[in-house]
């Protein structure tokens, strides 16, 4: 390496950049505007789930249930006179649910026979299902807390479940998937970047013009990693800033890991960029290819939506391919649950490892020829 | 004109299967991602890792612990005996969650007061974390009515009967996989459509095709007929595995879901073409395509509810095909809607297609230069 | 085939200033399932301190050969020496001796001149403190000096050229390589270009390789290198070749009425000629074997009371076909003959194409400026202009395929922008770089095109074998065309233009990258059609091929400088130090009066 051509070539490149608004684009525009859509678009709460309510006749106690739905953050009740109401609303998907209190309800209350309370959930999204499930006994709970607790007994159950969410008290989705996000964002732009520009020297016809200089491809590679590693960082930067100021997502973790592990992981993208584009020496091609293997892998397996731990094993195996996931998992224990070394350190180990192997193949790859 | 636009038509499809390359994406990508969709994209969780942390010495707290190393959906990893203990599992992600049970469990169980089990959850995935949630409350509620079948005491005067629609089983896969019939059909109509007038500019045959007397309306069926063949065999080919690989309950008709796919290649083959009368080079199509795709899907309800988002993105969504036809391959496929149940999806899906295909008609010839 | 006639050119022998030596050197490129065999069997060696050139169509293998000499490429067999050492073990050594332009002249366009100075500055390791005085002179002898601030980009053709050799200069080498550094620049930057080439070799010593596929080029080289489809043709000075042709060229004028195409085609079909073309009115004559004028005369049957035939001086591109011709008759190949085509009924008092005060802006820029002319029917009507003088916006206008801002235009009484489709029907078109479906076979281009210019049935059958005879095709039409060589291309998308056999034909550069010999081939057809009454337009930035239109309008900046018969033209520029005056320096001339006029107004 010469460190004079290598800071001509860095200093080319970063003026490419500056002049170049579609690169700024891909780093700066791109993420935002990624984050926006996914940081809205996606979350897996369910709050004002419309609900359709039927008593068939009054009561006080089922007035105390429905009032106990009328109070509930999750659901927004519906009063329907029937069940045949009720049922089409669900087919038509007006509703998501439907609470059913037979005429006989408060009678069999009282007599102390088991009066049921009919639930119906729509199952077509069986994750929400589950999840109004979930908040209807909840408030089934509360309700048979009230109306024992206004007998002036308690209520008796044998075993109470009491749970503690760590990390994330408050349940929310956004939390964990923000994280990932720009993990998945920043592997897309950081191989979208180098995929492009080195393929578009290529295309230029400057490859050659460079390649007749006594330039090494170790120095042009170089010169290719620094600036746009910088970029990358200013979209990462960003991207987090936009996180916790934006999506309110709380940062846990201490600074230097997370510059640590985010340079590993550019460093990566990057890398895994470089190869794209030595290896297609087409612009189209290269985008192409880096969209393919790179943004559908992260989405699907990098453990952002979908939990890696539920994946059958050869899937799971196959997820160790995706650099993606391990900055996923760094990213949502660094924002959630703080600095927790083991993890960290195993995730890094496996990032580096990406890295070197990429930087191997491109050096093998790039001899100064043109064929 | 039937014959002109036949020869067009010929034509493209010979241009997108002659070359390896395009064949390759328009058969393997399709395949591998129904497959490793199929099995990867779910919700559910079996096998969720769990640490035990007793402090019970009782013969109750023992028979609990039991059902869940029992239960196929928990895997036991470790046991515990310090509080200690519970932070390191659970931030190392060694288990998904920790059961601890106090010293007086089964002393107060056996005295009637409440006995209670205490768990401790990674929220980092607070989706799994309530899932997993639900499934120790369900082990919960059958140690509770088996205990208060042979102790009595226990009363809860009136029961949830749950029942859930469409799929009783809650199998997330039948949500998601019927899904993908939407997600590849887009994807492929648009990859056939989104390059095809780009790629004739870059070439200069789309000049060579303007001076013939072919009309833009000509030239539009011309191109947008491969685009709907292939998305049809595309669609027809995921449903088929739905069906038969991966056990999908098919319940609706399908004319219902065919006239619905109609109607969304029409969309997408729309979309497509626009993308591509307004790029220059195949390289902007390609962008243009991407960007159109990927908030088409986060924002169609492919993963996540419309329904969760912030009312202005909801209003953004009424643009976007795929979320129509989702509902409608989901519901032709789990609850058997009929037509009458779903008409309203059908017109915004056509309206965009028209919109969309005369503005590419448009572009043609006035692109601006 | 005699023996002398299978005997391959050899090359001069290794001499002590030898600068770059080429042995034996093949080189093979997989494209497909096809393999092309880039250079077979190429020796030669290039003296020091001289220009050479290396001289062929496209095709030849030119820029193989150059970027072999820079160690860009390994030869599957033999070796190049370059400066002594040998360019594939030592290339990096290389590297460091030589200045190379390749093709498109290698400059970061979204960077300024100055910071393209420092970029390969950098590379070469130029010593800082010494940076200022090259620069200096770099910028001064190339006239960028103004524009140091410029983005590369927003150079014109010419500037970049003579940019990219600054570049290529920036640290003075021995030895200078130019990948066709003059394709695509205007005739004024390309005698720029020229000078500094020669100020190099003369204060520097340099010792330069030039590669172009400009013929007239070659005359401006010290020595030249001959090359064709690979295969090395031979290597002397440019004047000892056209010298082997004294004797064998012929000027034909006309006296009156005679009809330079029927002519055309009588002395094309005769044995004895080995090139025939026409230039304005008249036509150039080149033989196959010497004769003085009246032999000319007697042997080509010429009918004196019609035509006076001249002897004038060979040129290098005589030297340049007899040497194809001999190459071809060796492989065995036959001299085609021009299509047939069906008679156009002539409608005499209609005009085939009428612009009147045309006119093109994109946003603040002028592209097209009040353009007017007409063409009359069955005429051969040429658009000639450097890059960027708004040819193919015109063009495009007239085609229909872009909207004029103001003005009108008519071709055969329509405007077809807006006519409806029958009118389009009437044109046939021939985009830039002949636009093919590549991924379609020529049977199936042609089935296409047919089909879509609404030919059905026995019609579309017979056309279809049509264009496969006549345009020999039918060997290679299952062949998919984007592996076809350039001049098949060509001769396909003319096919595919002429199947519905329209009374207009548009031909948009029809030539550029052809070989000679496929050129001469093309205006025969060309020719032919215009003599069954065909209405021809074609642009071009060849000016040798504006001499073949009847009329034409030569064009800058948006603006016609001229419009005339090429004839009228040239005649406007007669010197006595220049009695007969190219299109070229009559090119030169208009522009150069028309900045003077620019200046003044502005």
């Amino acid at each position: 390496m010469d460190i004079m051509r290598l800071r001509g070539l860095v200093r080319k490149e970063s003026r490419q950049i500056i002049r170049d608004p579609s690169s700024i684009g891909i780093a700066f525009f791109l993420p935002v505007l990624l984050l926006l859509i996914f940081g809205y678009g996606v979350s897996l709460d369910a709050r004002h789930v419309p609900l359709a309510l039927v008593v068939e006749k009054n009561s006080p106690q089922a007035m105390a249930l429905v009032s106990g739905f009328n109070q509930s953050d999750y659901f927004l009740p519906i009063p329907m006179r029937s069940i045949q109401q009720a049922e089409q609303a669900l087919m038509h998907r007006k509703v998501d649910g439907i609470i059913w209190l037979r005429h006989n309800f408060a009678r069999d209350l009282l007599t102390g026979g088991k009066a049921p309370i009919g639930v119906i959930v729509n199952g077509v999204d069986s994750n929400k299902a589950r999840l109004i499930e979930g908040y209807v006994t909840g408030v089934w709970f509360n309700w048979l807390e009230r109306m024992t607790g206004a007998q002036g007994r308690k209520l008796k159950v044998p075993v109470t479940v009491e749970h503690r969410v760590w990390f994330n008290a408050a349940v929310r989705s956004r939390d964990y998937l923000v994280p990932g996000l720009i993990a998945i964002i920043m592997t897309l732009i950081g191989a979208m970047l180098t995929s492009m520009v080195v393929a578009r020297e290529w295309e230029r016809g400057t490859m050659e013009a460079l390649m007749v200089t006594p330039v090494s491809m170790k120095e042009v590679i170089a010169s290719k990693i620094i600036p746009y590693f910088l970029l990358g960082m200013g979209g990462m930067l960003l991207s987090v800033l936009m996180a916790v100021f934006l999506f309110q997502v709380p940062l846990r973790g201490s600074m230097w890991p997370l510059i640590v592990s985010s340079s590993l992981f550019m460093f990566t993208a990057i890398n895994m960029g470089l190869l794209i584009s030595v290896a297609a020496k087409n612009q189209f091609v290269a985008g192409q290819i880096a969209i393919v293997i790179t943004f559908l892998p992260a989405f699907i397996l990098s453990g952002f939506v979908f939990d890696i731990r539920t994946m059958p094993v050869v899937i799971q195996w196959l997820t160790h391919l995706v650099a993606a996931r391990y900055f996923v998992d760094i990213l949502q224990t660094l924002f959630l649950a703080g600095d927790i070394w083991p993890l960290f350190l195993i995730n890094s180990v496996w990032l580096a490892v990406m890295a070197l192997f990429f930087l191997m193949i491109i050096k093998k790859k790039s001899r100064k020829l043109l064929e | 004109m039937l014959r002109k636009i036949f020869a067009l038509m010929k034509k493209e499809f010979r241009a997108i299967l002659k070359n390896k390359k395009t064949r390759m994406v328009l058969i393997i990508p399709p395949i591998a991602q129904i497959l490793v969709f199929g099995y990867s994209a779910s919700f559910d969780l079996n096998k969720v890792p769990f640490a035990i942390y007793n402090e019970d010495p009782g013969l109750a707290s023992r028979q609990l612990l039991a059902r869940f190393q029992g239960a196929e959906t928990f895997h036991l990893v470790a046991t515990i005996d310090h509080d200690d203990g519970i932070a390191p599992l659970i931030n190392e992600k060694k288990v998904m969650l920790v059961l601890h049970i106090g010293p007086d469990f089964t002393r107060n169980l056996s005295k009637g007061q409440p006995a209670k089990l205490q768990v401790i959850l990674d929220g980092r995935n607070s989706n799994s974390a309530m899932i997993s949630l639900n499934y120790v409350r369900t082990v919960v509620m059958g140690f509770n009515s088996h205990w208060a079948a042979l102790h009595g005491g226990h009363h809860v005067p009136a029961q949830l009967v749950v029942s859930s629609w469409f799929n009783s089983s809650l199998d997330s896969h039948w949500f998601i996989i019927p899904g993908i019939v939407a997600l590849l059909a887009l994807v492929v109509t648009l990859e056939v459509t989104a390059l095809s007038v780009a790629k004739e500019r870059e070439a200069g045959t789309f000049d060579q095709l303007l001076v013939t007397p072919m009309t833009p309306l000509e030239i539009l069926i011309g191109k947008s007929l491969p685009g709907f063949i292939i998305g049809f065999v595309e669609a027809t080919f995921i449903i088929t595995m739905t069906i038969l690989w991966f056990h999908v309950p098919f319940r609706g008709s399908f004319l219902v879901l065919y006239l619905g796919i109609f109607a969304f290649l029409l969309s997408a083959i729309g979309i497509g073409l626009m993308i591509s009368s307004i790029s220059v080079t195949q390289q902007q199509g390609l962008m243009g395509a991407f960007l159109f795709l990927v908030p088409a899907v986060i924002l169609s309800g492919f993963a996540t509810p419309i329904e969760n988002m912030p009312r202005f993105v909801q209003y953004i969504t009424y643009l976007n095909p795929m979320r129509y036809f989702l509902i409608i391959v989901r519901s032709s496929f789990l609850q058997g809607a009929s037509f009458d149940l779903l008409w309203n999806l059908y017109w915004p899906m056509v309206l965009i297609g028209i919109a969309t295909l005369t503005a590419a008609g448009m572009l043609f010839r006035n692109r601006m230069y | 085939m005699s023996a002398a006639n299978e005997r391959q050119p050899v090359p001069p022998e290794k001499r002590d200033d030898t600068i770059l030596a080429v042995t034996n050197v093949s080189k093979r490129f997989q494209v497909g399932k096809r393999t092309i065999h880039a250079l077979s069997e190429v020796s030669f060696q290039a003296r020091a301190g001289i220009v050479t050139g290396l001289i062929g169509p496209d095709g030849a293998g030119k820029t193989t050969l150059m970027r072999l000499a820079c160690g860009l490429l390994v030869p599957d067999s033999g070796s190049i020496t370059v400066l002594g050492m040998n360019a594939t073990k030592d290339a990096l050594k290389v590297q460091q001796s030589i200045g190379y332009m390749p093709q498109r002249f290698g400059l970061y366009e979204d960077l300024t001149v100055q910071e393209n100075l420092d970029l390969y500055a950098d590379l070469h390791k130029v010593a800082v403190k010494d940076r200022p005085a090259r620069y200096e002179k770099l910028l001064h002898m190339t006239g960028l000096a103004p524009f140091t601030g410029r983005l590369a980009g927003r150079l014109s053709g010419g500037m970049k050229q003579k940019l990219g050799i600054a570049c290529a200069l920036v640290s003075p080498p021995p030895l200078l390589i130019l990948d066709e550094p003059t394709v695509g620049v205007d005739p004024v930057s390309r005698r720029e270009l020229w000078e500094i080439v020669y100020s190099q070799v003369k204060e520097m010593n340099m010792s330069v390789l030039l590669s172009t596929a400009y013929l007239d080029e070659a005359e401006r080289c010290s020595e030249v290198v001959l090359m064709h489809e690979g295969r090395f043709l031979g290597q002397d000075a440019p004047e000892a070749f056209s010298s082997q042709l004294v004797d064998r060229t012929f000027v034909i004028h006309g006296r009156g009425d005679g009809n330079k195409r029927e002519l055309l085609r009588k002395l094309s079909d005769h044995p004895q000629a080995v090139d025939v073309i026409i230039l304005g009115d008249t036509l150039r004559l080149v033989t196959r074997t010497s004769m003085n004028c009246q032999q000319a005369a007697d042997t080509f049957a010429i009918d004196s009371k019609l035509w006076k035939i001249d002897a004038c001086k060979p040129r290098f591109e005589d030297a340049f076909i007899d040497k194809l011709q001999q190459h071809r008759e060796q492989t065995g190949a036959t001299k085609r003959g021009a299509i047939t085509a069906a008679t156009v009924k002539k409608k005499k008092d209609e005009a085939a194409i009428v612009v009147k005060d045309l006119r093109r802006e994109f946003g603040d820029f002028v592209a097209v400026k009040d353009l007017s002319f007409t063409v009359g029917r069955g005429e051969i009507f040429g658009l000639l202009g450097a890059n960027g003088a708004g040819k193919t916006t015109t063009f495009r206008m007239l085609c229909g395929l872009l909207p004029a801002t103001s003005g009108t235009l008519q071709v055969a009484g329509h405007n077809l922008r807006i006519a409806r489709a029958p009118a389009r029907a009437k044109i046939g078109y021939m985009a830039q770089k002949f636009s093919l479906y590549g991924d379609l076979t020529v049977r199936q281009n042609l089935n296409f095109f047919s089909a879509a210019y609404g030919l059905r049935g026995k019609r579309q059958k017979e056309r279809i074998q049509w264009a496969l005879d006549s345009f020999e095709l039918a060997e290679i039409q299952d062949n998919d065309s984007e592996d076809l060589p350039l001049g098949y291309k060509q001769r396909l998308a003319l096919a595919a233009a002429l199947m519905h056999e329209p009374e207009i034909l548009f031909l948009d550069e029809p030539t550029s990258g052809i070989d000679p010999l496929a050129r001469r081939e093309f205006w025969s057809h060309i020719n032919a059609l215009a003599s069954a009454g065909v209405t021809v337009m074609v642009t071009t930035h060849f000016m040798e091929e504006a001499s073949y239109c009847d009329n034409l309008v030569i064009m800058a900046r948006g603006q016609v400088l001229a419009a005339g018969s090429p004839s009228e033209l040239t005649a406007r520029y007669r010197s006595p130090d220049n009695p007969e005056p190219s299109m070229e320096d009559t090119f030169i001339h208009l522009i150069e009066e028309f900045e003077q006029q620019q200046g003044k107004t502005s």
